[in-house]
């Protein structure tokens, strides 16, 4: 089954829990509803025209400027027909989403590492734990608002015999150059010369 | 009088040699049986995907080569093929050979790495010096390409950096000679060796409905008896016009994932002949002024070239707005990147979807039931890299 027909076999067995879907670079980008999940991946992995019997990873895309924050991704990929699937949907920041972890156990680290570098939440996850940050950190690292240095810095102190969290102190901070149109001025300057337009 | 038995926890590393990196494995022991996995990871975690998300696209590479350092060049080709496939562009021929050609090296590197130390794990001494003399060789043509022997930043999108020095191709060709010698060695000391069969052969066995379930790729779905590898069912670069066997394991034990990444190497062996035989003199990367950029030559010759040049070391190329996964056959696995770019010259978000995160997630599952001493050969043969793990 090519990729135009499982398009519009999706289409038509799932008719309303599909909000669009898309056919690029050779794969196929779903676009669902947060509650439709459990029941979507369920037919995607068990249907014989589908067959997505592996989930290749979970991840999420911050958009801070969102009324819906995060778009929760997944991706599929089916062996038998040599097909690649990309799940997503919306989610508001302190939503609860299911877990796909009684679908595909693999499903487990996949959302602790959401959890842990975006602070989404799973409803029925067996083992909810940060798993790639520190013991005791705090935040969640790929957020758009975490900062590239983050908060805290790590040292051995030779007082306390141990190693102790202090926040970050640098001796400059991080640049971030403005490259993008040099010629019309970096934004700094552009306020500037409006200042200076202003007072003339 | 009854007595109360309790189940011993062991820390298993972080700092243990067996661990192949910064593991803590937490078990949990009734004797000597392994009751339950807790693989603690993390140790080694960099934030390579935020710190992505504030650089430019060339300068996104070089933090591949970070994540599974034994085989660098492998990780490069799946961004550099994410961004070509946004961008359109055409890869000439001739850098489509020698990448594919680094790959089958890399693939190389990091099988001798794996097999060696995995009989170390089991008490074999003598690979490992025979095999890190090999990659040693194989470094030094890292280095002659690149410039550097692990960390090569060696690949763009559009083809690679520079055209390989002269007398390279030559000396890649005359390894390729005496190599298969090197694995006929490797294989006389382990394939029939009575006690790394006793330590692998029934050991850590997949079955291929779990390999599917837990997200297994390469060596660890194939040595399950699945016939899946990248290069063939979605051919990227010039595979499509290699030959090449792909070898399948029956089993799913540790042993028969030993033997498939043997005969992998062998079949490295020939792509890379193959590659050198039909490598023509050619452009190695894209004409396109705006991605790839100018000559030193033509810096100082041409106006164009020079404010090309300043322009894609200063704000980069920019990408336009798209969303993508590109995966690329690693040698532990299917090495993907999903990119979403925005139309501006850094990435907006790049998840890299590393094959070794999910087979040591599958630790618990792999080892429960299993002795103590199984531990080590069930982690060698998931051939785990901290650095890809971690990220």
């Amino acid at each position: 089954m090519n990729l135009i027909d499982l398009e519009k076999k999706i289409n038509s067995e799932l008719t309303t829990k599909i909000n669009k879907t898309e056919i690029k670079h050779n794969q196929i980008y779903i676009e669902i509803d947060k509650d439709d999940l459990i029941d979507v991946v369920l037919f995607l992995k068990t249907n014989k025209d589908s067959k997505f019997k592996q989930l290749i990873d979970i991840t999420v895309v911050d958009y801070p400027e969102e009324t819906q924050r995060f778009k929760i991704v997944y991706l599929f990929l089916s062996h038998e027909f040599n097909q690649r699937m990309i799940l997503s949907y919306y989610i508001n920041e302190n939503e609860l989403i299911s877990s796909l972890t009684t679908i595909f156990p693999s499903a487990n680290w996949m959302e602790r590492e959401v959890f842990d570098m975006y602070g989404v939440n799973f409803k029925d996850h067996p083992d909810l734990r940060r798993i790639l940050t520190d013991y005791g950190f705090e935040g969640h690292p790929l957020r758009k608002d975490f900062p590239l240095t983050g908060h805290t810095e790590v040292r051995y102190s030779e007082d306390k015999k141990k190693v102790v969290n202090e926040p970050v102190k640098l001796e400059q901070n991080y640049r971030n150059f403005d490259y993008e149109s040099p010629w019309e001025g970096t934004k700094y300057i552009k306020n500037q010369t409006d200042n200076n337009d202003k007072k003339n | 009088m009854t007595k109360k038995i309790k189940n011993l926890n062991l820390n298993f590393g972080p700092q243990h040699p067996a661990a192949h990196g910064v593991l803590r494995l937490i078990l949990e022991l009734d004797g000597e049986v392994v009751e339950k996995a807790d693989p603690h990871i993390g140790l080694l975690h960099r934030g390579t995907e935020k710190l992505i998300e504030n650089k430019t696209y060339m300068q996104a590479v070089p933090y591949f080569d970070r994540l599974d350092y034994v085989a660098p060049m492998n990780q490069e080709h799946a961004f550099a093929l994410a961004i070509e496939k946004i961008l359109k562009i055409e890869v000439p021929i001739r850098a489509q050979f020698i990448r594919v050609m680094f790959c089958e090296i890399g693939r190389i590197l990091s099988h001798i790495l794996n097999v060696t130390t995995q009989a170390l794990d089991v008490g074999a001494l003598t690979p490992s010096l025979w095999g890190f003399e090999e990659r040693e060789t194989l470094m030094t043509f890292y280095e002659r390409a690149s410039g550097s022997r692990l960390h090569a930043n060696y690949f763009r999108a559009g083809g690679v950096h520079q055209d390989l020095p002269a007398g390279l191709e030559a000396d890649i060709l005359k390894f390729c000679e005496n190599f298969p010698k090197i694995i006929n060695d490797l294989e006389n000391l382990l394939t029939d060796n009575r006690i790394f069969k006793q330590r692998n052969v029934d050991i850590g066995i997949v079955t291929k409905d779990d390999a599917l379930d837990y997200s297994f790729s390469g060596v660890m779905i194939r040595g399950s008896g699945i016939p899946w590898d990248l290069r063939k069912s979605q051919p990227y670069d010039c595979y499509n016009q290699l030959d090449f066997k792909i070898p399948v394991g029956k089993n799913g034990d540790c042993y028969d994932r030993y033997l498939c990444r043997i005969e992998e190497m062998k079949e490295s062996v020939s792509i890379i002949k193959q590659c050198l035989a039909k490598m023509e003199k050619g452009p190695i990367k894209t004409f396109d002024g705006k991605i790839s950029p100018p000559s030193k030559k033509e810096i100082k010759q041409s106006m164009e070239a020079l404010i090309h040049h300043f322009k894609l070391f200063t704000e980069g190329y920019r990408v336009p707005k798209d969303e993508i996964y590109t995966a690329v056959e690693a040698p532990k696995g299917e090495f993907g990147v999903y990119l979403i770019s925005d139309g501006t010259s850094k990435p907006y978000k790049c998840k890299i979807r590393a094959p070794g995160f999910s087979h040591l997630q599958s630790m618990d599952y792999l080892i429960k039931g299993h002795m103590l001493a199984d531990v080590p050969a069930v982690l060698g043969s998931l051939d785990i890299v901290f650095g890809e793990v971690d990220r």
